[in-house]
């Protein structure tokens, strides 16, 4: 009995009783999908049929011929380069413009919060769909200041810039987590930096910048990935039309899954996919040095 | 000087609020193309207050699809939500403690899948874990929506950890010297203390949940099971014209819980959020 007290009691049993429901979770809902995942990569598999045989790398090479495919690589790249900064430097602006001691100030941030508080559901994407549709909301603004209706929808080119407008106005969460951090930067570094005559904008850039630097790291790394697995707005807003200007990559990987049944080749979609964000990631980290200011050095 | 200075002050709350209400417009918009007709919603005009007021849009709305009214999609959404929330904040509690207050063997192994699978994008493990399902015979159940959330998520383990650190390890001294087990410390004096953390952990997932549309997309395929997300977006699908009065009613009242969340607990979503990219 003493022995079986002895070993509940033990740190190593308390550790894995309590940590079990992540290791049940890691091993089976993502180290196994994983594991399966690649080994599907190398396979024809498709739901339906019983076996699936072993295709080597021309899951792979295909990819390289799927003029689809490119494109939709290229307009993914496209939709993160352009909404991820927009987004972040929208956020930072706002987030400084709410720096002031007002009692109001509280009450700013939950509006311009509500818009991450509602981007997400399928009612706001059908809302921007409306508001960009021919006769819409935007075309209406345009219409007032005597400028000609864009089709944006209609047009290949066009049709991605609903889409990052809406990933840019949900800077909500980005923003609170500027707001906090630029309620730590001591506000003798400004004071010191006043008294040597340092105008606003060099102390945005001398001083908030560079002490928000792990912050911005931290947002940029953060909504890279969530921009990359951009897919309910393509989804719901354009079906990746037209001629496929806004087939992200998660849309392309989920239509050669469930809608064309090629389970093995949307396998290895995913798999290209995971290996050029952690590139991305790796890339930004290694940059970092450079960029990200921390106390350790200073 | 002084009257200058109030000049300013009133510039600034005046562009603030103006610039606020730019950014909310299109949920405004939404909520007044609720009560207007099909015709003016499709004119696309600008304005809030409709010309011809529509109350009927709300009823026609929720009578739903082949005689499913959205009483039944929003119990699911209601039922799937209070679920998974309530599984992660417990087993991402559990999780936390483990890896932040014991000194187990193999803590930084899984301490290191822990930051993967943040990082990890779901699209990745989408087919796959769904073709696991699939051989479970457990697709168009509940299950796959539910069951991965009783496993911690990697995003809020990470938070109550941060959270946990500011937690004095000497309460856990006194209690142990009082006769407190690893797991009486963990009941008795962490949990109670985490508070401020669980609930950011319930109105994060909470909103995420609720929102959450490709889960349902994949793994949902009878009408009676379908949720709110789902169930709106069938307003668009219909082979007949959109009734898009009706999916503006339905959209508004999709939005009700997620406002009355935010209004009541917007203190600790602003810190939570906060608090958890500082230390990130």
């Amino acid at each position: 009995m003493n022995k079986f007290k002895k070993f509940i009691y033990n740190d190593n049993t308390v550790g894995y009783v309590f940590a079990l429901p992540f290791i049940f979770g890691f091993l089976c809902f993502s180290l196994v999908p994983m594991v399966t995942s690649l080994y599907y990569s190398f396979t024809d598999y498709s739901l339906g049929t019983k076996s699936a045989s072993f295709v080597g790398l021309s899951n792979f090479a295909r990819l390289f011929t799927d003029d689809i495919f490119i494109k939709s690589l290229g307009i993914t790249l496209k939709y993160v380069l352009i909404s991820v900064p927009l987004k972040l430097a929208f956020a930072l602006f706002v987030a400084f413009l709410l720096t002031r001691k007002s009692k109001a100030v509280t009450l700013y941030r939950s509006l311009y919060y509500i818009p991450s508080l509602v981007g997400g559901s399928i009612a706001v994407a059908l809302v921007w769909k409306q508001i960009f549709a021919r006769k819409g909301l935007i075309n209406s603004v345009l219409d007032g200041f005597g400028l000609s209706a864009i089709n944006w929808f209609g047009d290949e080119k066009l049709a991605l810039f609903p889409l990052i407008l809406m990933s840019v106005w949900q800077f909500g969460s980005s923003m609170i987590i500027f707001a906090a951090g630029l309620k730590e930067i001591p506000t003798s570094y400004y004071e010191a930096a006043m008294i040597d005559g340092a105008g606003g904008w060099k102390k945005f850039l001398k001083i908030t910048l560079p002490c928000l630097s792990p912050i911005i790291l931290y947002n940029l790394i953060m909504q890279t990935i969530s921009a990359f697995m951009a897919f309910t707005q393509a989804f719901v807003i354009t079906q990746g039309g037209p001629n496929n200007g806004t087939m992200m990559y998660a849309l392309y990987v989920y239509n050669q899954a469930f809608k064309y049944n090629n389970m093995g080749y949307a396998c290895s979609m995913s798999w290209v996919m995971l290996v050029v964000m952690s590139i991305i990631t790796l890339v930004i980290f290694k940059s970092s040095k450079f960029w990200v200011f921390s106390e350790a050095d200073s | 000087m002084k009257t200058r200075k109030h000049i300013s002050t009133l510039l600034y709350h005046l562009f603030v609020l103006a610039f606020g209400f730019c950014m909310v417009y299109p949920v405004l918009w939404m909520i007044s193309g609720s009560f207007k007709g099909n015709a003016e919603i499709l004119r696309g005009g600008l304005n809030l207050i409709p010309k011809d007021f529509v109350g009927t849009n709300y009823s026609t709305g929720w009578r739903g699809f082949s005689g499913i009214s959205f009483k039944t999609f929003f119990m699911n959404s209601a039922f799937i939500t209070s679920i998974a929330t309530l599984g992660t904040m417990l087993s991402s509690a559990f999780v936390a403690y483990a890896l932040s207050r014991i000194k187990f063997k193999g803590r930084g192994l899984w301490f290191s899948c822990m930051i993967a699978t943040m990082m990890l994008p779901g699209q990745v493990i989408m087919i796959p874990s769904y073709l696991i399902w699939y051989r479970l015979g457990l697709t168009s159940t509940y299950v796959p929506l539910i069951l991965p959330y009783f496993c911690g998520q990697a995003f809020f383990i990470y938070q109550m950890m941060q959270f946990m650190k500011g937690i004095p390890r000497e309460l856990d001294e006194a209690a142990r010297i009082d006769g407190c087990s690893k797991y009486g410390i963990f009941g008795r004096i962490i949990f109670p203390l985490l508070k401020p953390s669980i609930i950011t952990t319930v109105i994060i997932q909470f909103y995420w949940k609720w929102d959450d549309y490709m889960g349902p997309l994949l793994y949902l395929n009878r009408p009676k099971q379908y949720t709110v997300s789902i169930a709106i977006k069938l307003f668009a699908d219909s082979a007949s014209t959109t009734d898009y009065g009706a999916m503006f009613a339905m959209s508004s009242l999709s939005l009700i819980p997620v406002f009355l969340i935010f209004l009541i607990f917007n203190r600790y979503l602003v810190e939570g959020i906060g608090t958890s990219g500082l230390k990130g």
